[in-house]
């Protein structure tokens, strides 16, 4: 999609030449979102309109400005991107232009270019041959790389409200321990079924409907809270069914997820008795080191030494997994990745396609995970703790909700409302 | 008593063609051209009433006898013309000094901003209306509006052989409007009609229209517009208007005529 933004002013109401513009701008298989309106409060004040005309190619786009300029609109941000070489590896220009999670277009040689892969908190590296721009991490800069600078040339588009009319919609970005639950459970599990029937769309070869706006996977982001506090069944269940598609976590969910499939507890507590068992703070460390001997969580789940859980259901579904660890972590488990940046590349190469992000019981991979999402993804968060959907809610996006419940009530609820009958 | 700048048609001829009407071969007689001006002239003092100034005729610019294209005043302020083709660029500066001469405070316009004057700007007392798109940009307006603080419509001209305002619509001193819809695009006419209701409007036919009958002066209750309008003149008549006819054909040959050829003062 193609946009410019253009200003109208003058007496363009009576004299319909507001209307006229943006018919023209319809009849030539364009559209138009009118940004700002000032109308004039006398007949002699002036109005004026700022208008953002958008087409599905930049010729058609061009057509459209060429018709509708003599009819006095003035095209807006008229010059290029600043850029400037990056001084030295892992080091941006001082004056570097740092992303928001907003969609975000550059001017390049007279033209707009999307850029690819947003996220918040990045730099811009640009391409002049092809033409091309994408968001790059402090880290990964190589010198000599072009990076945008100042502000000249940059537009950030406010996100839309989406056009479901579900919880997602109507949701602002406060946070409630008050807000009735079920109502908002049921629409996250909508949105899981669409994205699932999506999937299978896009999949399958001639099968029509596929609506790329509304993603391919559904990312389940979760801490070991879930596992002590029996939610389990009820997330390995999704992820059996098909609607669960990444996985992020850290040591900590899937050790105790694989110490309940070997021992029948959580940290130690017994999962049906609900007291502590016998050495069971040993289990995990136990745990970790029989996975450890197994060299990958795929050859413990298919050599039969795990056989049920959330780690078994990914591997047997084919759920991509990032676990990302941490200083605290034992063990830890083969697969952890223990370095930071290569920890948040893993988790970046596999955003591509998300349509839901469910981010449950964990608050630094929920952070780490709504840092690195483009806002236009709608987010769940869920915690007991009102302080973490509050810091994910304050990413400024419409299509965020927050739940202050536990992690097990919500997994199970949800997994109901998609048909689990535990 | 109404004041009007005019131009003797001394070195009035075809020179170049920059409208549909204007054909180098389509020769002007000289002499023709001259008792039409003067029956023009003598009809606006004698029989209209109205004061003529007169421009000094300049050799080497046949089109300064369109007074019309001067430029616009108001109160005192005078915006000069920005013609849109070079040939007629020499006359600004002859315009800008008879303004200056004669006390008007001269504002000019960006050189990229076209506007052909009192051809392209008309209205009544509350309201103004401007062309676009064949000789004016509708920008032009926009800046016009704020120099005299007034509402100004922009109309789109969309008939090449209607390519000033001047010639398709003629505002009345009794708040009517004499105009021929089909040189505006349906924009236009629906703010047209929005703003001068049925009762007011006099639509001048097709074959009239293409011999500038709305190309009329308008002093008082006298309306003086090229013979050869019989349907036009009636309804003047009807309306308690006093036509005057005259022979203009001359001048018709360059796309003019009565209307192009004054310009009112106040």
């Amino acid at each position: 999609m193609a946009t410019e933004t253009v200003t109208l002013e003058g007496h363009i109401i009576d004299s319909l030449i507001l209307a006229k513009v943006l018919d023209t701008i319809l009849q030539r298989s364009g559209t138009f979102t009118i940004n700002e309106m000032h109308v004039g409060a006398t007949r002699e004040d002036a109005s004026s309109a700022t208008i953002a005309v958008h087409a599905d190619s930049p010729q058609r786009l061009a057509a459209i400005l060429h018709a509708i300029q003599p009819h006095g609109t003035i095209l807006e941000h008229a010059a290029d991107c600043t850029v400037e070489p990056a001084p030295k590896d892992g080091v941006l220009p001082d004056a570097f232009y740092a992303t928001s999670h907003l969609r975000t277009q550059i001017r390049l040689n007279h033209q707009w270019l999307d850029v690819d892969a947003i996220e918040m908190d990045l730099a811009i590296r640009v391409t002049v041959e092809p033409p091309a721009a994408r968001t790059v991490p402090m880290a990964d800069v190589k010198a000599g790389d072009l990076i945008v600078t100042g502000r000249t040339g940059v537009r950030v588009f406010p996100l839309e409200r989406p056009q479901e009319r579900d919880a997602f919609a109507f949701m602002a970005a406060d946070v409630s321990s008050e807000r009735p639950h079920h109502a908002m459970i049921t629409d996250v599990a909508r949105r899981m079924w669409l994205i699932r029937d999506n999937r299978r769309k896009a999949c399958t070869p001639g099968e029509a409907g596929y609506d790329p706006d509304l993603g391919t996977k559904v990312l389940f982001v979760g801490g070991p809270a879930i596992i002590h506090a029996g939610g389990r069944e009820a997330l390995s269940w999704l992820i059996e069914s098909g609607f669960i598609h990444v996985l992020f976590c850290g040591n900590a969910l899937a050790a105790h997820d694989m110490e309940a499939s070997l021992f029948g507890t959580s940290l130690g507590y017994g999962l049906r008795a609900g007291c502590p068992m016998p050495h069971g703070h040993e289990h995990h460390l136990r745990t970790i080191n029989r996975v450890r001997d197994a060299g990958t969580l795929k050859h413990a789940v298919e050599s039969g030494l795990i056989r049920d859980g959330v780690v078994a259901s990914c591997v047997r579904n084919n759920v991509g997994m990032v676990l990302a660890g941490s200083i605290r972590d034992d063990g830890p488990l083969p697969d952890v990745i223990t370095d930071t940046r290569e920890a948040q590349t893993a988790m970046r190469a596999a955003l591509p396609g998300v349509g839901l992000a469910l981010l449950v019981a964990t608050t630094l991979h929920a952070i780490a995970t709504g840092n690195c999402l483009p806002a236009k993804v709608p987010t769940v968060c869920v915690d007991i703790n009102p302080a973490v959907p509050t810091k994910l809610s304050d990413r400024g996006s419409f299509q965020s909700i927050g739940l202050v419940m536990d992690a097990a009530s919500f997994l199970r609820q949800l997994a109901q409302a998609l048909g689990w009958k535990g | 008593m109404s004041r009007f700048l005019v131009c003797p048609p001394d070195h009035f001829g075809i020179q170049y063609e920059i409208n549909p009407w204007m054909r180098l071969s389509n020769t002007v007689d000289k002499h023709a051209s001259q008792v039409q001006w003067r029956t023009l002239a003598r009809v606006l003092e004698e029989d209209a009433g109205a004061k003529l100034e007169r421009l000094t005729p300049v050799a080497g610019l046949p089109d300064l006898v369109f007074t019309a294209n001067a430029g616009v005043m108001h109160d005192g302020t005078a915006v000069i013309s920005r013609f849109r083709h070079p040939e007629r660029r020499g006359e600004e500066e002859h315009f800008a000094r008879w303004f200056k001469e004669h006390g008007y405070r001269v504002i000019r316009l960006d050189k990229d901003c076209y506007f052909e004057g009192a051809g392209d700007l008309l209205g009544f007392s509350d309201i103004w209306f401007g062309g676009y798109r064949q000789r004016s940009d509708i920008k032009a307006h926009r800046v016009l509006s704020e120099v005299y603080g007034k509402e100004i419509l922009p109309l789109e001209l969309v008939a090449s052989r209607f390519y000033h305002l001047d010639t398709c619509f003629c505002p009345l001193s009794n708040g009517e409007l004499l105009y021929y819809p089909a040189a505006f695009d349906s924009y236009a006419q629906t703010a047209i009609a929005d703003r001068v209701d049925a009762q007011r409007r006099i639509v001048v036919p097709h074959t009239e229209a293409s011999r500038f009958a709305c190309n009329a002066v308008c002093v008082g209750r006298h309306v003086v517009l090229p013979s050869g309008c019989p349907e036009t003149t009636a309804m003047l008549k009807d309306r308690g208007y006093t036509p005057h006819p005259i022979a203009l054909d001359q001048f018709l040959k360059s796309g003019g005529s009565a209307k192009c050829l004054t310009l009112a003062l106040d």
